[in-house]
This record gives C-alpha cells, sequence and structure tokens, in this order.
C-alpha cells in the first residue's frame, strides 16, 4: 500500500502539473513538486524499515494485470535493493527539488520544469521498482524520455536541443541492445519476473548455457552502458550538461545514470553465469573510469569536469558490479549519489552567483564570495578524492579491495583504478583551486553572491550525507551489506579479502589521492598556473576528439544515407511510382471524359440497353428460347 | 400467333394477363422512345409517367391473373412515389426555367466531362 | 368477346395517345396524349378487377397529375417553337434500334403466352388465369385493398407518409430558393 503511494505521490504530483503547473506557477509548482517527492521519501523510509533487522526478502506489490498473454503484470517488487534506491532516487530527488525553486526562479517555464521533474521521479521509481524486466523496461523508457525533456529544457538554445537529441539518440542504441536482451531472456524463461528466473537459476544453474548468458549479459551491458555513459556511448553525458545545473545533479549525476548500475546489480546471477562478460564489464568500466579521469583534467566548463567525473565514477561502479562486488558497487552508487549531486549543486550555485558564467577561466577567488557552497563543495571534494572517512574512500576501496581480491588479470584493472583514483583526486583539485583559489578573473559587472536558503539547505544536508554516507558499510560494521543481502541471495558475491591486505589497499588509494591533491596544490595554488592551453589540453578538453570521429565514422555516412535516400530513393523512385500511378489514373481519365456528355438522354440510352440486356438473360436464362 | 388463332377457332378468344401485358410493354416502349428522343423535360416527364403507368397495368394485370391482391397495392405504391416525384420534379423544372429560360435537357450540360 | 372488343378499343386509344404525346409537337397535345392513355388505363383496371386502382389513376393521374403539369405548362409558355432536329451524334438510330430490341422482346413475350396456352411452354408467371377469374376475395374494393393495406403494408404506408411530407418540405424549399437570386445568373436571364 505503502509502495503504491510512494509511486502514485510525484505521478500525482506530475498530472497535477502537468494540466495546471502554468495555473500554479511560481513557486507554488515548486513547492508541491518537492512536497510530493519529499513525501515520497518518507514513506520509502517506512517502508525500509522492515529491512533493517534483516532476513526479510521483500515483497510483491501486483498492481494491475498488463499483458496476460505474457503473464506480465504490473508488479512492483519492494526488496531491500529496490528500497536503497528508491530512499536515493527520492532522498537526493526532494533536495535537488528544493534547490531548483531557488535555481530557477523567474524562468518563464518555472511549471513545466516541475513537470519534467516529477516526471522523471516517477520514471525513476517504476525503473528501480519494477518486479519484473517489463516494468523496469517502461521505466527506462520513462527515464529516458524525462531525461531528453529535461536536457533540452531550454530549447531556444539550439546546443540544448541538439543535446537532448543526442542523448536520446545514444540511449536508443543502448535500448535496443537490452531489448533484444529481454527477448532473449523471455525465450528462455518464458517469463519475465525477475523472483522467478532468480530462483530458477539459483536451482539449476545450467538452465542456460555459458553462451547464453552470455549473450544475454554482454547484452544488457550493451544498454547499460547506454544509460550508464560507459565506452562507447558516454558521447551524450558531456553534452547533457546544457540543461539546467539541477537536471545535472538529478539526472545525470546522482540517479538516472546509475540505473545501469542497478539494473548489472539486479541481474548478477547472470553475470555469474557468465565470467566472460563479467571480466568485459569490468573491463569497461575500468576503462571508462581512466579514460573519463583524464579527459576530465582538460575541461574548462566547471559542469563539464563534472561530467566526466562522474562518467569516470560510474566506470568504478561497472567495475565493483563486473566483478561480482554487487554491494560495493551499489555502495559507490549511493555515497557517488551524495557527493556528485553535492558538487553538481554547489557548481550551479557558483554558476548562479557568477550570473550565468560556467567557464572556469573567468573565475577563480570565489572563497569568500561564497562561503556555504565553498564549504559543502569542500566536503565533496575530499569525499570523491578518497580521503577517509568521507563517504568517497569507503566505498571506492571496497571496489578496488574487491576488484584486487580477484586476482589474476584483474589486478591490472586494479592499478587502473588506483591511477584513476590519482587523476581524480587532481582533476577534483584543479576545479577548486581554479574556481575558489587565486586571482578573481570575473567578467567585468560580474558580482557573485551567496545563494537563497533553499538552494544552500540542500547543499549543507548532502554535505552532511557526503560526510558521514560512507559509515554505512566500513570493514567494521557492513551496514549496508546486512541490509542488501537479502536482495542477492542467490548470487555468489566476491569479498573484498581477508587479513591486512585491504589495510594496504586502502593505504595505497590513500596515497594516490593525497599525491593527486598535492600536486594540484603546488601547480594551481602555489604556481598560480591558470587554464593551460595547447595540443594535449585541447585534445583533452575536446575529449580525445571521440565526438568528432563519430561524427565522421557514424554521422556523416548516416547522413548522406539519408540524403540519398530522401533525394533518390524517395524523390525519384518513391514519388515517381506514386507519380506514374496519378499520370496513368489522369490518362485514362481524360480518355473516358467523352463518355460523360452531360447530356441526360445519352445517359438515358445507355439505361435503356442495360435494362433491354437485363431482360434478354431473363428470358434465356429462364429458359423461354 | 398460330396457337393463338387456333385457341381462337375451339374455345373463342379470351382477354389473357398476357394481353395486358403485351400492351404495357409496348407503351413502356414508347415511353423510354419519347424519354430518349425529346428535349423538352416536361415531355420527357410525361414519358416516364407513361413507363410508370405501363408498369401497373403489368402489376395489376399479373394480379388478376395469379388472383392475388399484392400486385394492386404495388400499384398504388407506385402511384404515391410518382406523385411525389411529379410534384418535386416538376418544381426543379420551374426553377430551372426562371433560371435558364429554357426547359430543354441538352442545355443543361455543365457535368460534361 | 366484349371483353376482347374492349381491350381492343382502348389498347388502340392507349396505344394513339403514347404516340400523340411522344410526337407532338406542343406540349399541350403531350399532356392531351398522356391523359388519353391514362383513362385507357383505368379502364382496364377496372376489367382486372382492380376498382379502387382505377379510381385512383383517374383522381390522381387524370386529375391532379395531369393539372399540374399542364398547369406548369402555361407556367413556362406554350408558345415556344419547339426545335426538334437531333443534336446528339446517333441518338436517334440507337433509340430505334432499341426499340425495336423492346418490340422484338415483346414478341417472344406474347408468343410465350399463346404456347403457354397450347401446353407446349411453360412460363413462370405469365401463365395466368384468364382475367375476370378472380373470386371475390381477390377483387380490388375499396374493403379489400384497405384490409390489406392496413395489415400486411402498414409500415411501406408510413413510410409514403414521410415521403411525401418531404416532397411537399423539398417542392417549397426550390421554390423559396429559385427566387433567391444568388450567383450571377447565365445572360439573357432577368
Amino acid at each position: 500500500m505503502l509502495i503504491g503511494l510512494l509511486l502514485a505521490l510525484p505521478l500525482a504530483g506530475f498530472l497535477t502539473l502537468l494540466f495546471f503547473g502554468k495555473r500554479i506557477g511560481e513557486p507554488g509548482a515548486g513547492y508541491l513538486g518537492s512536497a510530493t517527492v519529499g513525501l515520497s521519501f518518507l514513506l520509502a523510509l517506512i517502508s525500509s524499515f522492515e529491512f533493517i533487522s534483516g532476513g526479510e526478502n521483500g515483497r510483491h506489490i501486483e498492481l494491475f494485470e498488463w499483458i496476460p498473454s505474457l503473464g506480465l503484470n504490473a508488479e512492483l517488487l519492494w526488496d531491500p535493493l529496490s528500497a536503497m534506491m528508491t530512499l536515493v532516487v527520492t532522498g537526493v530527488g526532494a533536495l535537488i527539488h528544493i534547490y531548483s525553486i531557488g535555481y530557477m526562479h523567474g524562468d518563464p517555464r518555472f511549471g513545466r520544469f516541475f513537470t519534467y521533474l516529477n516526471l522523471f521521479i516517477t520514471s525513476m521509481l517504476i525503473l528501480v521498482l519494477g518486479a519484473n524486466f517489463g516494468v523496469l523496461f517502461v521505466g527506462w523508457e520513462l527515464v529516458g524520455l524525462s531525461s531528453y525533456l529535461l536536457i533540452s529544457f531550454w530549447f531556444e538554445k539550439p546546443s540544448a536541443a541538439a543535446a537532448g537529441k543526442k542523448a536520446f539518440v545514444v540511449n536508443r542504441i543502448g535500448d535496443f541492445g537490452f531489448l533484444i536482451a529481454l527477448m532473449l531472456i523471455f525465450a528462455s524463461f518464458g517469463t519475465l519476473d525477475f523472483t522467478h528466473i532468480f530462483e530458477v537459476l539459483h536451482d539449476n544453474a545450467a538452465f542456460i548455457t555459458t553462451a547464453t548468458a552470455t549473450a544475454i549479459t554482454l547484452l544488457l551491458l550493451v544498454g547499460a552502458a547506454g544509460k550508464s555513459a560507459q565506452l562507447p556511448l558516454h558521447v551524450w553525458l558531456p553534452d547533457a550538461m546544457e540543461g539546467p545545473t539541477p537536471v545535472s545533479a538529478l539526472i545525470h549525476a546522482a540517479t538516472m545514470v546509475t540505473a545501469g548500475v542497478y539494473m548489472v546489480a539486479r541481474t548478477g546471477i547472470f553475470f555469474e553465469l557468465a565470467p566472460v562478460s563479467q571480466a568485459v564489464v569490468a573491463t569497461v568500466g575500468a576503462l571508462t573510469a581512466l579514460f573519463a579521469a583524464t579527459i576530465a583534467i582538460g575541461q574548462r566548463d566547471i559542469k563539464r569536469v563534472l561530467a566526466y567525473s562522474t562518467i569516470s565514477q560510474l566506470g568504478y561502479m561497472f567495475m565493483g558490479v563486473g566483478v561480482l562486488g554487487l554491494v560495493a558497487g551499489v555502495f559507490h552508487l549511493v555515497t557517488h549519489a551524495f557527493f556528485k549531486a553535492l558538487l553538481f549543486l554547489g557548481a550551479g550555485s557558483v554558476i548562479h552567483a557568477m550570473g550565468g558564467e560556467q567557464d572556469m577561466a573567468k573565475m577563480g577567488g570565489l572563497r569568500k564570495k561564497v562561503p556555504i557552497t565553498f564549504a559543502t563543495m569542500v566536503v565533496a571534494w575530499i569525499a570523491i578524492s578518497g580521503i577517509p572517512p568521507l563517504a568517497g574512500f569507503w566505498s571506492k576501496d571496497e571496489i578496488l579491495a574487491v576488484v584486487y581480491g580477484r586476482g589474476g588479470g584483474y589486478m591490472a584493472l586494479w592499478i587502473i583504478g588506483i591511477v584513476t583514483a590519482g587523476l581524480t583526486a587532481f582533476y577534483m583539485s584543479r576545479m577548486m583551486f581554479l574556481t575558489f583559489w587565486g586571482e578573481p578573473r570575473w567578467d567585468e559587472g560580474v558580482q557573485p553572491h551567496e545563494s537563497p536558503i533553499n538552494m544552500t539547505m540542500p547543499l549543507a544536508v548532502l554535505a552532511g550525507l557526503s560526510a558521514v554516507g560512507g559509515l554505512i558499510n566500513t570493514p567494521f560494521k557492513p551496514t549496508l551489506e546486512h541490509f542488501l543481502e537479502p536482495a542477492f541471495e542467490f548470487v555468489h558475491q566476491a569479498h573484498i579479502p581477508e587479513g591486512v591486505t585491504p589495510w594496504i589497499l586502502a593505504g595505497i588509494s590513500i596515497g594516490a589521492g593525497v599525491l593527486g591533491v598535492m600536486y594540484a596544490y603546488r601547480r594551481y595554488v602555489v604556481n598560480g598556473t591558470q587554464l593551460e592551453e595547447g595540443g594535449t589540453w585541447e585534445t583533452l578538453l575536446n575529449g580525445y576528439g571521440v565526438d568528432d570521429l563519430y561524427g565522421k565514422t557514424i554521422v556523416a555516412p548516416g547522413k548522406a544515407l539519408s540524403e540519398q535516400l530522401a533525394f533518390t530513393a524517395d524523390a525519384k523512385v518513391v514519388d515517381g511510382g506514386v507519380n506514374g500511378i496519378g499520370a496513368v489514373v489522369k490518362r485514362l481519365g481524360s480518355m473516358l471524359a467523352p463518355l460523360q456528355t452531360g447530356l441526360a438522354r445519352s445517359y438515358g440510352v445507355g439505361i435503356l440497353a442495360g435494362a433491354i440486356g437485363l431482360v434478354v438473360w431473363l428470358i434465356v436464362a429462364g429458359g423461354a428460347v | 400467333m398460330i396457337p393463338i388463332l387456333a385457341q381462337a377457332a375451339t374455345e373463342g378468344l379470351q382477354v389473357t394477363a398476357g394481353w395486358y401485358m403485351g400492351l404495357a410493354a409496348v407503351l413502356f416502349a414508347i415511353g423510354s422512345a419519347g424519354l430518349l428522343l425529346r428535349r423538352n423535360a416536361l415531355v420527357m416527364f410525361m414519358s416516364i409517367e407513361l413507363m410508370l403507368n405501363s408498369v401497373n397495368l403489368t402489376f395489376v394485370a399479373a394480379d388478376s391473373g395469379i388472383g392475388s391482391l399484392e400486385g394492386q397495392i404495388s400499384a398504388l405504391f407506385i402511384m404515391v412515389v410518382a406523385a411525389a416525384e411529379v410534384t418535386v420534379g416538376l418544381a426543379i423544372i420551374v426553377a430551372v426555367f426562371r433560371k435558364r429560360a429554357t426547359a430543354s435537357v441538352d442545355d443543361l450540360a455543365e457535368l460534361s466531362g | 368477346m366484349v371483353e376482347v372488343i374492349v381491350f381492343a378499343i382502348f389498347a388502340l386509344a392507349a396505344l394513339a395517345g403514347g404516340l400523340v404525346m411522344v410526337s407532338a409537337r406542343s406540349p399541350v397535345y403531350s399532356a392531351m396524349g398522356l391523359l388519353l392513355a391514362m383513362f385507357s388505363m383505368a379502364v382496364f383496371y377496372v376489367m382486372n378487377g382492380a376498382h379502387f386502382v382505377a379510381a385512383v389513376q383517374v383522381l390522381i393521374y387524370a386529375g391532379a397529375v395531369m393539372t399540374l403539369f399542364l398547369f406548369v405548362i402555361m407556367l413556362i409558355g406554350v408558345d415556344r417553337a419547339v426545335d426538334r432536329t437531333e443534336t446528339i451524334p446517333y441518338q436517334r438510330p440507337i433509340v430505334y434500334v432499341l426499340g425495336a430490341g423492346l418490340v422484338a422482346l415483346i414478341g417472344i413475350a406474347v408468343l410465350d403466352v399463346a404456347a403457354a396456352f397450347d401446353g407446349s411452354l411453360q412460363v413462370a408467371w405469365t401463365t395466368g388465369r384468364p382475367s375476370g377469374n378472380c373470386t371475390l376475395d381477390c377483387v380490388g374494393t375499396i374493403e379489400n385493398i384497405s384490409g390489406e393495406l392496413f395489415t400486411g403494408w402498414l409500415l411501406p404506408f408510413e413510410a409514403t407518409v414521410l415521403l411525401l411530407t418531404i416532397a411537399a418540405v423539398g417542392t417549397v424549399a426550390l421554390g423559396q430558393f429559385a427566387l433567391k437570386p444568388r450567383d450571377e445568373a447565365p445572360e439573357g436571364v432577368e
């Protein structure tokens, strides 16, 4: 009941705002949107208590019959994993809603914005609460839709419209793989219900062959890579920064992009049966993490730094779930949601303070001007850099330890992870130093000012969560692991190594983080280096030219093909055929037109002749002659 | 013709339904010829009336031939319909004449192809 | 034998009336020819025992409809010279051929009727009893007709009521709208 209600609340908010959003206007629409999501969070919190003591397996809530012929029902699954995700989505979502009231102040489409935000929360809840792949897929697609709507929210900007389109198209590629995976699953099991499938696999691991499991998991990975911006489908996420900053925080940092991680974690049992896919997922994750981290170093736009950072951190999560460290992956998902949302909202606050300026070359010295933003962002910075005891350290280290624990070829991935940890610390520090330290490089007339309370309040809350969020799953007290245990009962998870090894590993990764921060401090604060320019930096700024590459190899040929189809195949062949038919009919018509004399008496002759013919036929058929 | 004459010689001539039907058919032919040869809308209309009447005659004759009343009922309905048709048709003719000052059907050939 | 004579007289009258109607130059003569044909029909109806139909024939056709025709003829002018040259190519030859075809069919039909009495051919409905053989209940008296009409044929009868109403309204409407000058009238009109 509560579960249905917590899903219905944002939906009700969405519908209300959809029809009356404009009339409710500012700030009522914002309050309404925030209230629905906030209430949802409270409901989720209450409903989660049943799992705290552990042992609960979760339950199904059937809403209605959906496609009876496939045995597919609109059914929700409330288990620890979906509870965790729901808490993150509604919790962070509510904070971002509140923040948006301030951030979107004065926007002409204020109501519309909250309509979309509520739609997004609804979609995401459908995604994480779905009890089968069908419902999951509906949420999956709805999330893609709301992401598209929000990225191109300022559609007057051509770049925003293009970014929305790009996100949609790239996601589509991933969805394609996902959909085929669903078909394969249905063909193999005859059902799409999670619990049912997992029980079958648990009882009889040989139910599907390794080849089938590998195919399914690799296709699922395509879907997950599309949604979670992993190589090579990561290109849409940096562009998605064209959307309003709260959107970047909500969708492109905290929630939507984690859908892929969630999905891999949910379907972990398939990956367990396909060792090849585990390696592929972990490798994709590691390479993405490193790749995106290097690009982040070269960015000038504060939001793009965070965007690439997000991709990089998602890579960590993939690494974690790839080696079956499902708890580790989800743990990092949670902590990342806290500190990355905080970073984005902080960046939004900075941008707000700078009057819309996003280029770090024109910032600097903001420490004193926006003290609260600065203080909260420092927390996030330390958290993401992996300095204990803040959140990022615990989760990132758990992933690295699990990867290390797998041994063998996974050692290489561990090394990549460590290097990336150092790079992460470096580029985050670079961003912080360029923004808050040094001399002001503001454009003339810019008067930085601290943001209003409804923007700083969420920052403070998130800062608190970033600071202590890691403590939910420390090696000393693995609360989260216990909490999630029932959800992963069918999977043989990987765990961190025993003994002192984890401590040595932690030491190494702390070392990498500290090194990164210190080097950045020397370079940007002590030496006062400004934004770099030149060859290598140019390459990094452009993200290694992946966009150009795709443009040349995929988009351009596609465009050429479309043009061929449009101006040759369509205009000449199809239109020609249609016009030809038209011409034939026209010719025939003009040949027959003289019959239409317009003289009633001529027609009468035809009628009489027909009547006589009919009588003749009657006589003949009647046998009179 | 020979059977008829033979019959006449033995039983004496009797008017049967067939006689009326033959006459009706000839009248129908005359009416249709009038419809197709005359251009005056009024005369064409009269021709149609003649054709309808010949059909009525067929019905009534057939009726008495087989001993029922349904043919007569049909004839009555045809008369009603013909009356309605005449009123509307004549109204149209008058309306056309007011506009075009002609009763010739051939002048109304705007729909030629 | 009397029947044959009466039939012969009125058959000739009906044919003459029809031919006059078709061939007369003036519409008034055409109307008179039609009137003659219609009276002959009424006689035939009586001979076939259709008394009520005969009465209606005289009242409605010979009375109301023909009066209406004459009225319209007077309204749109009787003294109009009628051009009788044929303008549609091949119209006359075709009509003659079709007419001949119709006559041929009549010939077949009549022969068939005769043959039927000969017993050599069985053609469905033309082989009736000789007319006048009707028993009392199939004579078309008002009583018999109305009995039939208001029991088995009530719904069609009501439908004709509707039809006549529509026709009346339509006629009034036509008269109304024709009076209103709409688009530019063709040459020579008002």
